[in-house]
Parts: structure tokens; C-alpha cells; sequence
């Protein structure tokens, strides 16, 4: 269950009841020391090891001296984090952008001006408190096995159709995200249902056919390349496309309907301890678009407003209060229910 | 405190003073009026947020449930980036949203927002809640949909607003400043020009002052003309009180002389006779003496309204000398006229000039021995020269510039009684017309030369 707003304030109760230091969960955590070590930057991260250890090292490397202790946790646990337990750190980074948006307004984060502002989008800031570093578009990933090279549908109609008329070879073979686990997945849908109504019908078909739910994209993905999955349904395109590139029998398509784009952010928690380094961070990951090396070594696409002017079909997630009414409870449950309702059906 | 002694000063420091508190007023008022624009623009936005949660209100199986629109709160980030924060309560328990957002403004009318600014996580907020009634039940449930939001946005507008106004208050105050030199300066011409026009008057110039005067200035014209001709006629009367008094000092002491004389015929004894004579110098002398005060006098009133009325020097010298020529006959002088012929023009007044020649032909006269010659010369260069030359003792070697100040004589004339008034009127009446007495020696080597220098046009 995707943790709401007032169970994440009873987890807080509760844990400050049994004076658990850290009821969030944590990953993965890996502490890159700088010798001689002048300060240390602490950061929250949803992003995998794999896709940030290139930009924390080079980051090093432009600012010797800075140790870094670098923790992977989940979206939500993100938030849990720093929303509910107060955890220090320097730096919350997280794909996230409703979550993220709703630290910003509630007062979680703090204004800094990155010196390469002049340069970035007005959408990729947002309050002077957060920094849009990454514009990530979902994709659907299809299996060779099942799709030869340019024949997988191209929009989510064609797909409806072609799962409709399908269903035994597809079922059991389609994935998606698990929303009410994976904070982008929520994301992701919550943007789709609000895009178009072909979401719900699109979920619909997929719960007739058995759709396998995931937590994360790099799951989903190794499924689809080792072929247990046909096809898997709004996986974050900057993984799949290291995965393409390193793995054969995959192909990663582009719906032409619209594909919605996520910024993953940046932004420096009000109880940040170092913000100079925090601040040196954000400069250097917003200016992420100088450094080509970098983008190649960790995937992550750069903001780039032309790529977004160029194809009208990408649809990049707009930073406001808006993005506050699909974390409001009612909504949330709402939204579950009807998403329960759509995926999870009582197999015939 | 002091008064400002320049009109234009005042002028200029009550218009600019008015100027400021203009420009002030305008910056109060286009930032007041601005500020509650923003913040109306705010809270319709708010109202209108508001009312989509409101009217997205619906009942559920008994329940108050909500289908909180995307456009409700993403509407409040179109104008602003602001921090958004809302709340819907039914029947006082809240449904949804930040339950700790403040509620101390709640409505009481069904559909009519109010507002109110609190603060509310560090920052001032303002929000709107309107009174919902939803038929969950067969009762009915109350449900206050409350929207917040932060007013950074509406700050940095006011602060735009209030640099803006400023900028324009402050460039207004500056127009206006300059304006108001100008307008000062305009007012006071008319002031200015009647100052100029009396300043370069003569001094003696006591016409009215003609000429358009503003309205304000017209009483002081008036009383600057008034004044003006009480002055004329106070001038006019001591004219006439001079040549009352001349005539009044002379004409009894020419009696007195008539009479002296006649009885000097009738006396025998040669010291009553003595007696006599000396009575009639006397008398001469005192006639003579009044005679030059009241020319003096006369010059010195005239010198102030120096007439220029056309006249001919020439028959001015000879008039002048045909009057004297019976005392020079006493002593067997012969007074010589040199002068060009036909008449000399010149510009002057008569009186003067006549009263002028008269004393130096007298002294002349007086200082000449007998059965010598005076000659009256006129000369004409470039200035117009007319000296009278004798064959007396001259001057000698004394400063001749003293001689001519009032009352002064020349040191070798301790024998001759006179009043030392002489050469002063002839001066004073060269300076009068421009020009200068000169006092030399005769070319001759003895005797003294006084010549008038006019300026001859």
C-alpha cells in the first residue's frame, strides 16, 4: 500500500513511540570519501547507484575535498524521511516530482539560486527550491520475442487493440508499475489517467490479462529482456535505454499519443547541515547539459527544451499545486481503488 | 523663523513642497490601489479554487467524499509560485487535506467566501473557506472547503509596484520641481520688467509709471505713481521756493545799493563816504555771494532733472556777457568773443550753462586788473570747449583740483572777498551735462584759463 499522508504521520507516531532512529527504508548506501576529506554531503536519492556513481564522482573530481555519503531509498521512503522523521540531509534527490513538490510547499526545502538559472527553462525551477536536472520520458519496453523490430504498436489504442485481440498469447505476459508501491508508478499513472481516458481502458485490458506488477523498473525491464514479460507498460525511459543498450532482445518504443515526460529533481531540505556543498551540487547537476560525458555514463537525459518543442508527443509534467491533488487522500484512495479495481480482476 | 528674502525662492519652495507631497500622495495611492488589485486577483483565484473543490463535493453511501479537481489547485500556480495548503472539514472533523491550517474566520452564509490572512508555517497565508451543504444524510452535513495560500508573489508584485511608483513619483516631483522654477520665474517677469523699466529711468525721471502691470502689481504702481507725483510737486514747489527766494534776497538788497549810492552822492565827509563804500562792497558782495548760493542751489536741484533742450551757445555766451559787460566796463575790461560763426547747437540746459559762464566770467572779472581783456572761446573738436581766459593773478601754483569743491579759494586771492562758490557751480554744472572743468594757465604765461569741456553732439 503507497503510503498516504496520514498513515505516514501515524509510521511517525509510531516510531517516535518505539524511538526508532530511522523507520524509513534504505537500499543501498555508499559513502565515496574524499582524501583529504574537507566536508561531507549527505544525500537522499531514489536514483540507482549504477546511474549516479558517474556524476558523484565527477562531481568529486570538480570539488576536491567533499566526501560524499550517498543513500538509495524509494520514492516514498524519500519523503517519509525527511516529511516525517526528520532525517538530516543535505540533499533530496528523487523522481518523484509530486512528492518533491509537495516538500517544496510545505516548507521542507530551502531557496537557493543556482548560478546556472540564466540557462534553465522558467519549468525547470520551481519556487527557487526546486531543480529540475533530468527530463525522463515513459516508455514502453516489448520483448524481440514477441515483437520483430518495428511492429510493436505505436499508440496505446493500437495496443488496447492488439491485447484485446490477443489475450492468450499476451496473458501473464504484460507489466506494469505497482502504484500503490512505486512512487513514479503513481506518478506516471496519475499524469496518464489525466491525460487521456484510453488509460483506464488501457488498465482494464491489462487486468484481464493477468498484468504482472513491479516496483521498480530495472525489474521490469531484465523481465521483458529475459522474455517473461511481452511487454512492460510506462517504464522509465533512461533506464531502459542503458538496458537496451547492454542487453540484446529488447526495444524500447515511443508511444506517438503522448509519453509523458518526468524531471527528476533536486532540492536542499530545510534542515540541510552543508548547504554550500548542497548548493554546489544543485549547480553542478543543473548544468548537467555541459557535461556530455557524464550524460552518456549515467543516462540521464539533460533538460532540453528544443527535444520537447521537436516532438509534440512528449508531455512534460508541469511543477505546481497541481501536483499536490493526486497526494490528497481522498484522491489517493479514490485513485487506488479505481486503479485496484481496473488491474486486479478476478481471473475467469 | 526667517522668511525667505527672494519671492522666486518662496515661489519655488512651496510649489516644490507641494510637488513632494503630490508625488507622495500618487505613490501611496498607485501602490495602495495596486496592492489591493494583486491581492483581489489573489482572491478571486482563491474563491474561484474554492468553489471547484466545493462544487466536486458529492455523497457517498452516507458520506461527504471528495473528487479533488486537478485544475483547483493547479489554477493557484498559474499567477505565482506560491505555497498552496487547503482543507476541507465536514461537520467540524476534517476530511481531508492540512488539518492544522488555521480556522478562525469561518463562514456563516451558504456560498459566500471569506477571507483572512494568518500565518500559518513560517508564512503569512491568505485564505478563502466557503460554507458547503452536502445531503449525505437526511440532516445534511456542513463542509467548509478551505483554501490557503502564501503571499510571496504578491509581495514581490507590491515590491514591483512600489519601485515603479516610486521611479515614476520620483521623476514626477522632478518635472514638477523645474516646472516650478520655470512657473517662478514666469510669475516674477512681469515684476522683473517693471524693475527694469523703473531702474533705467534718469534719476530724476518722476513720470508715471506707464506700461501693462499685472492685476496684483497695479496698487503698487499706483502707489509707486503717487508717490512719484507727490515728489514732482514737492520738487516743483522748492524750484519755486529758490527763485522766490532769489528774487525775494535780491531785489530789497538792489534797493538797499540804489539808496547807498544816492546817499553816498549826498555826503560830503570823506570818512561817511568811505563808510558807504564800504557799505555798498558789502552789499555787493552779499548780493553776489547770495546770488551764487542760489545758483548753487539752482544747479544742484537742476543737475537732478538736467533738461536738454535745444539751444544755441553761441547766443547764450553772448547774452551771458552783454549782461556782464557793465561791470567789466567799471574796470575798463574788455570782454573778447571768439567763437565760429553762425549758431553753435547744442543740448543742455540753458539756465545752467548761463549760471555756469556767468560765475566764471565773474571771477574773471573780479580777478582781472584793470584795463585788461577777457576773451570767451569757443572751441569745437571732438568735444565742445568753452573757456574764458584772463590777465589776472592766475592761479598760481596751487592744486587746481581743490579749487573747484565747495567753498574753497585760491590761496593769493586773501584780498578779494567772495564766497569760494564759483568754480563748484561751473563744475558741477560740466558734470551735470556729461562733462568737465578744466582749470589751467592762459597760454600767455599769466592769468588763468577755465574752460567747460561739454561733450558735443
Amino acid at each position: 500500500m503507497r503510503v498516504t499522508h496520514f498513515t505516514l504521520q501515524l509510521i511517525a507516531a509510531m516510531s517516535l513511540w518505539v524511538g526508532a532512529a530511522q523507520a524509513f527504508e534504505i537500499e543501498d548506501r555508499q559513502v565515496y570519501t574524499a582524501s583529504p576529506e574537507t566536508s561531507v554531503l549527505h544525500i537522499i536519492s531514489t536514483a540507482d547507484r549504477a546511474v549516479f556513481e558517474p556524476i558523484l564522482l565527477a562531481f568529486q573530481a570538480d570539488n576536491p575535498g567533499i566526501s560524499i555519503d550517498y543513500t538509495i531509498t524509494g520514492t516514498t521512503d524519500l519523503m517519509k524521511a525527511i516529511y516525517e522523521e526528520d532525517a538530516v540531509f543535505d540533499l533530496a534527490i528523487s523522481s518523484a516530482m509530486d512528492l518533491q513538490t509537495k516538500l517544496a510547499n510545505d516548507g521542507y526545502a530551502q531557496s537557493y539560486i543556482p548560478q546556472s538559472a540564466p540557462e534553465l527553462p522558467d519549468w525547470a525551477i520551481w519556487r527557487d527550491q526546486l531543480f529540475a536536472f533530468t527530463q525522463e520520458p515513459a516508455v514502453m519496453v516489448v520483448s524481440d520475442k514477441y515483437f520483430d523490430k518495428g511492429t510493436a504498436p505505436q499508440t496505446r489504442d493500437a495496443l488496447i487493440e492488439l491485447l484485446r485481440q490477443n489475450p492468450e498469447k499476451f496473458r501473464g505476459r504484460v507489466g506494469t508499475y505497482d502504484v500503490r508501491r512505486s512512487g513514479f508508478g503513481y506518478l506516471m499513472a496519475t499524469q496518464d489517467s489525466r491525460t487521456s481516458e484510453t488509460y483506464w481502458r488501457l488498465m482494464e485490458v491489462m487486468g484481464r490479462l493477468d498484468a504482472q506488477l513491479y516496483c521498480c523498473s530495472g525489474d521490469m525491464i531484465s523481465d521483458v529482456a529475459s522474455g517473461k514479460l511481452a511487454m512492460a507498460y510506462n517504464v522509465l525511459g533512461s533506464y531502459a535505454a542503458s538496458v537496451v543498450a547492454a542487453t540484446e532482445g529488447v526495444q524500447i518504443v515511443e508511444l506517438t499519443d503522448f509519453m509523458n515526460v518526468m524531471l527528476r529533481t533536486v532540492l536542499i531540505p530545510s534542515s540541510a547541515e552543508n548547504v554550500p556543498d548542497a548548493r554546489a551540487m544543485v549547480d553542478f547537476l543543473t548544468s548537467l547539459r555541459r557535461y556530455p560525458e557524464l550524460v552518456e555514463a549515467s543516462g540521464l537525459p539533460p533538460l532540453d527544451t528544443a527535444a520537447l518543442q521537436d516532438n509534440p508527443a512528449l508531455r512534460p509534467i508541469r511543477f505546481g499545486p497541481g501536483l499536490l491533488v493526486f497526494l490528497d487522500q481522498l484522491k489517493e484512495e479514490k485513485f487506488l481503488r479505481s486503479w485496484e479495481n481496473s488491474i486486479l480482476q478476478e481471473l475467469p | 523663523m526667517k522668511r525667505p528674502a527672494s519671492i522666486r525662492k518662496r515661489l519655488f519652495y512651496q510649489l516644490a513642497a507641494v510637488a513632494a507631497v503630490l508625488s507622495l500622495a500618487f505613490v501611496l495611492v498607485v501602490r495602495g490601489v495596486a496592492s489591493r488589485a494583486a491581492e483581489g486577483t489573489q482572491d478571486d483565484i482563491l474563491a474561484a479554487s474554492a468553489t471547484a473543490i466545493a462544487d466536486s463535493l458529492t455523497s457517498e453511501q452516507g458520506e461527504v467524499t471528495l473528487e479533488l479537481p486537478y485544475s483547483a489547485l493547479s489554477m493557484l500556480g498559474t499567477i505565482n509560485e506560491d505555497r498552496v495548503f487547503y482543507r476541507i472539514t465536514v461537520n467540524d472533523g476534517t476530511l481531508t487535506g492540512y488539518a492544522d491550517l488555521p480556522a478562525n474566520n469561518l463562514p456563516t452564509r451558504l456560498d459566500t467566501p471569506v477571507f483572512s490572512t494568518e500565518v500559518y508555517r513560517g508564512d503569512e497565508v491568505r485564505l478563502t473557506s466557503i460554507l458547503r451543504r452536502v445531503s449525505n444524510t437526511a440532516a445534511g452535513s456542513q463542509v467548509v472547503v478551505t483554501v490557503a495560500q502564501t503571499r510571496s508573489g504578491l509581495a514581490a508584485i507590491s515590491r514591483r509596484i512600489t519601485i515603479t511608483a516610486t521611479g515614476v513619483g520620483l521623476l514626477f516631483f522632478l518635472l514638477a520641481t523645474t516646472l516650478s522654477l520655470l512657473a517662478a520665474n514666469s510669475a516674477l517677469r512681469p515684476l522683473n520688467r517693471m524693475t527694469g523699466t523703473v531702474a533705467r529711468r534718469g534719476p530724476s525721471d518722476l513720470r508715471p509709471v506707464t506700461g501693462e502691470a499685472p492685476t496684483e502689481l497695479t496698487p503698487l504702481v499706483d502707489a509707486l505713481n503717487s508717490f512719484m507725483a507727490r515728489l514732482r510737486s514737492s520738487l516743483s514747489r522748492t524750484e519755486d521756493l529758490i527763485t522766490e527766494a532769489a528774487h525775494r534776497v535780491r531785489t530789497p538788497l538792489a534797493t538797499v545799493r540804489t539808496q547807498a549810492e544816492v546817499t553816498h552822492r549826498k555826503l560830503n565827509k570823506p570818512e561817511h563816504k568811505q563808510a558807504i563804500r564800504d557799505m555798498i562792497r558789502a552789499i555787493d558782495e552779499s548780493s553776489r555771494s547770495a546770488g551764487q548760493i542760489l545758483d548753487h542751489a539752482m544747479v544742484t536741484f537742476r543737475a537732478d532733472s538736467l533738461a536738454l533742450d535745444p539751444l544755441d551757445l553761441a547766443t547764450l555766451v553772448t547774452e551771458t556777457c552783454d549782461r556782464l559787460s557793465p561791470t567789466a566796463e567799471l574796470k575798463d575790461i574788455a570782454l573778447l568773443m571768439e567763437q565760429p560763426d553762425g549758431p553753435v547747437p547744442f543740448k543742455g540746459d540753458g539756465i545752467m550753462l548761463q549760471a555756469a559762464l556767468h560765475n566764471i566770467l565773474d571771477n574773471a572779472i573780479k580777478y582781472s586788473p584793470e584795463d585788461s581783456d577777457i576773451s570767451v572761446r569757443i572751441e569745437i573738436n571732438s568735444v565742445l570747449r568753452l573757456s574764458v581766459t584772463d590777465q589776472g593773478r592766475g592761479f598760481g601754483d596751487m592744486d587746481l583740483a581743490g579749487l573747484t569743491s565747495r567753498y574753497s579759494r585760491g590761496a593769493n586771492v586773501g584780498d578779494v572777498v567772495g564766497s569760494g562758490l564759483g568754480l563748484t557751480i561751473a563744475d558741477e554744472v560740466a558734470r551735470a551735462h556729461g562733462g568737465q572743468l578744466e582749470l589751467s594757465h592762459s597760454e600767455e604765461g599769466q592769468g588763468a584759463c577755465v574752460s567747460l569741456i561739454l561733450p558735443y553732439n
